[in-house]
């Protein structure tokens, strides 16, 4: 069964922060598919180090500031 | 935005593997059985309607990337490092069966089972990969690909 994923990921209010952003143009900036920022944006796809580095660099924000780690819930 | 622009190429490409696959078996099927008479089933003329479908699900797999290709825009074609994974994870789902298939068709030879079911046990195999790695790769595209 697919686990989800713990990452979590502000990119939704960094796109809103950065003039209103859409899907569209940060698919385009950063080489991917409209639907790849959905699934991003929606925790149901992990992206790969290099494009999670990328997304960071296109807000002009460190990693940490769009991707978060959940702890377990113990 | 509408709700169309949501399903990438690559996706919809899957959704037409998908119905071919189906659609190929249950013509085969129909064409078996209407030439089957009064004979018993392994005695059926399967060859070519098992030919005849399998070029044809290749023909129609041909024309209807065609016509998707036409009906959405170059922008549209567009595929990117997910799709190449989420195809890759229907790869490897459907590959399964495939081994079982050549497996139990091995074990139907040493018996010396009739070549008809051989041969329809391999092309059931071969339908049931294409449909399981579709599933897959449809539902990695709505439910994701986490961790396994």
């Amino acid at each position: 069964m697919v686990k989800p994923t713990r990452v979590t990921n502000r990119i939704r209010a960094l796109r809103f922060a950065a003039g209103e952003m859409t899907q569209a143009d940060l698919a385009d900036r950063i080489g991917v598919t409209r639907q790849t920022v959905i699934a991003i944006e929606q925790g149901r796809y992990s992206p790969s180090l290099e494009m999670a580095f990328q997304i960071a660099r296109v807000f002009g924000v460190g990693l940490d500031e769009v991707f978060e780690y959940q702890e377990d819930e113990k | 935005m509408s709700k169309e622009l949501l399903v990438s190429f690559d996706e919809k490409n899957t959704w037409l593997f998908g119905v071919i696959a189906v659609a190929g078996y249950a013509t085969y099927l129909v064409l078996l059985f209407t030439q089957l008479g009064d004979r018993p089933l392994a005695e059926a003329d399967y060859v070519w309607p098992m030919v005849g479908t399998i070029l044809g699900a290749i023909v129609v797999g041909i024309l209807g990337g065609i016509v998707l290709g036409i009906l959405n825009p170059k922008d549209a074609r567009k595929s990117d490092v997910r799709d190449r994974q989420v195809y890759r994870f229907g790869e490897q789902v459907g590959n399964s069966i495939v081994v079982i298939g050549g497996i139990a068709a091995l074990v139907l030879c040493f018996f010396e089972v009739p070549h008809f079911w051989i041969a329809n046990l391999l092309y059931l195999a071969f339908v049931l990969s294409g449909i399981l790695s579709v599933l897959a790769r449809l539902g990695a595209y709505h439910r994701g690909l986490g961790e396994w």
